[in-house]
């Protein structure tokens, strides 16, 4: 396993410089090996993050994603210590974690105590495992901030794999799945297994973060499964067209965010969080002055008189 | 004309709590019944019963010629619900099209999107909420948002609807016309109703049959036969009296104070 690098992608000797030649910065970007695994892997991950992640959003579920990723800190340093991949405890614990959350459905809602409680109980027991493994913290710290840099090609199959399956399955389920999120109870009456559907839902959503977790890393998974997503929800009514620009505004913070940490000397973590973050401020803020212009139309106006009216 | 709905000997029981029994009854096809009845006796499980979401405690129960089955096509369905949470930045149009085939499979492709976007569109039309449709539903009003969903009901093409306080957080202009919306649409595609309601008044008008649950049993009659100051005294455990005006209208009073507040 390639040392994850937190600091930085490249040794100081070799550093790239980024110049208006933008064919030579694109096969800059591209000259090593490591990038590329980085950029293929980063792209399905942010797609399939940005997808399942509308329903998150829609779901109210973003607390219990942030659980879920947590409680894959201790699967993941759990395997290590055992001698597996990583990935495969962080799968194995935020399935099994989600499918209870899935079973406990609507009453999901408003249990933020038992999740945080779990989650720090996780987070506990990988603290547990780190010590007992007696690695370098970079194991620990490569989990809980994402190592994209240190992706090998087998680890791109790997999220190929995943990636595709969450994408068939959220399309395959995407009108019962929509039905029951926005209209639980008609949904059920229509004859759609929203039990089953909650269930299974959250096994594609610990997925989803397992694979997202490469990227970001446990701590950070909100820049990829919720922000793109909240973002997008305030920009379009539309299922659909919500679903493609949560994707499209993954995909962008991942590439941003990979574009600048190849050529500057800090954690590409930090750089995909900070498009993130000021990207869903930017959000906020045009959507309130549109709301305001809005407010400003005599229609709208009237409007608010009728609706007070007795 | 062919019972919508056949009741006999029909109990419910929810959480192992016997909620109501003995309830033999019958609603004919395009019937409008106001289903009336104080807090917690059971209108709701009279719903989830006729929609196969709960088994009879006892008795049989018949709906449009066939026992009670989730996901019957022929069911159009509004629950009970709060005004939805205006942070739901969906259209209106998206929450009717569910209705259409938000139960089936996979994304809509095909000739098939058209034409569940007629009958998305037919039945916006059929409520009068062209105007507002494609409008976040978290954003319009409370009557905005009862006209919607009932479009939702209607875009499945039902037989039957079965619509549950769709009047409750309504103001009472709004309750008239929501309710005078329903009858024009019962009447003219000769729908059978069920309608769950806290207040007579603004049904008193459309109405056939009134059934009531109450006292862990279900009566039903015609509204002048059981809305009386001894029956409704007697349904809502409290003192009521039926009052009568010039054009022969009822009114009920004593639940005024209770329909104004809704806060069930």
């Amino acid at each position: 396993m390639i040392e994850p690098t937190i600091i930085g992608a490249l040794a100081p000797a070799a550093a790239p410089y980024f110049g208006w030649d933008l064919v030579r910065d694109g096969q800059e970007l591209f000259r090593y090996g490591f990038m590329q695994h980085a950029f293929e892997a980063g792209t399905i991950v942010a797609v399939s993050a940005g997808v399942i992640g509308y329903f998150v959003v829609l779901r109210g579920l973003s607390f219990a994603a942030h659980g879920l990723s947590h409680i894959g800190f201790a699967g993941a340093t759990g395997a290590v210590l055992l001698g597996a991949q990583p990935i495969v405890g962080l799968l194995a614990f935020t399935a099994a974690a989600g499918a209870v959350m899935g079973a406990l459905g609507q009453r999901l809602r408003g249990r933020d105590v038992v999740v945080g409680i779990v989650m720090m109980w996780s987070l506990g027991l990988g603290l547990l495992f780190t010590a007992l493994y007696k690695g370098s913290a970079s194991l620990a710290i490569g989990i809980l901030f994402g190592e994209i840099f240190g992706i090998d090609s087998q680890q791109v199959v790997v999220t190929w794999v995943a990636g595709v399956l969450t994408l068939l399955a959220v399309l395959v389920a995407y009108r019962p799945l929509l039905f029951a999120t926005l209209d639980e109870e008609v949904a059920e009456a229509k004859g759609v297994p929203v039990r089953g559907l909650s269930v299974a839902f959250m096994v594609i959503l610990a997925v989803a973060v397992s694979e997202a977790v490469q990227v970001v890393g446990v701590l950070l998974i909100f820049a990829l499964i919720v922000a793109p997503a909240a973002i997008a929800e305030r920009f379009t009514t539309r299922p659909i067209r919500g679903i493609l620009l949560s994707a499209a505004l993954a995909v962008l913070f991942t590439w941003a965010g990979l574009t600048v940490a190849y050529y500057a000397p800090y954690p590409v973590g930090f750089f995909i969080t900070t498009i993130a973050f000021w990207s869903y401020v930017l959000a906020r803020l045009l959507s309130y002055l549109a709301a305001r212009r809005g407010a400003a139309r005599p229609g709208a106006w009237r409007e608010e008189q009728v609706r007070h009216s007795p | 004309m062919s019972p919508a709905i056949v009741a006999d000997g029909l109990a419910a029981a929810y959480g192992g709590r016997l909620i109501w029994q003995n309830a033999s009854f019958t609603v004919n096809a395009g019937e409008f019944v106001a289903v009336l009845g104080p807090n917690g006796a059971g209108k709701s499980t009279l719903f989830r019963l006729l929609l196969g979401l709960l088994p009879p405690a006892a008795g049989t129960l018949h709906v449009l010629g066939e026992s009670p089955r989730r996901g019957n096509p022929a069911i159009g369905y509004v629950p009970q619900r709060r005004n939805i949470d205006a942070d739901v930045n969906i259209r209106g149009r998206d929450f009717v099209h569910l209705g259409v085939d938000g139960n089936q499979w996979g994304v809509g492709i095909g000739p098939a999107v058209a034409d569940a976007d007629g009958r998305v569109d037919k039945a916006v039309a059929a409520v009068d909420a062209l105007a507002y449709a494609d409008r976040p539903i978290g954003r319009i009003s409370g009557g905005e948002q009862q006209r919607l969903l009932l479009a939702q009901a209607l875009a499945g093409q039902p037989q039957m609807l079965l619509l549950d306080e769709p009047l409750a957080s309504l103001d009472l202009r709004n309750q008239i016309v929501i309710a005078e919306l329903v009858a024009s649409l019962a009447q003219a595609n000769g729908f059978t109703v069920l309608l769950i309601a806290h207040d007579i008044n603004p049904l008193l008008p459309i109405v056939d049959r009134v059934l009531y649950v109450a006292h862990g049993g279900v009566a039903i009659g015609k509204p002048n036969e059981v809305i009386t100051t001894e029956q409704l005294s007697r349904l809502y455990d409290a003192p009521v009296e039926v009052l009568h005006d010039s054009h022969g209208h009822m009114f009920v009073v004593g639940l005024e104070a209770e329909s104004a507040h809704h806060d069930d």
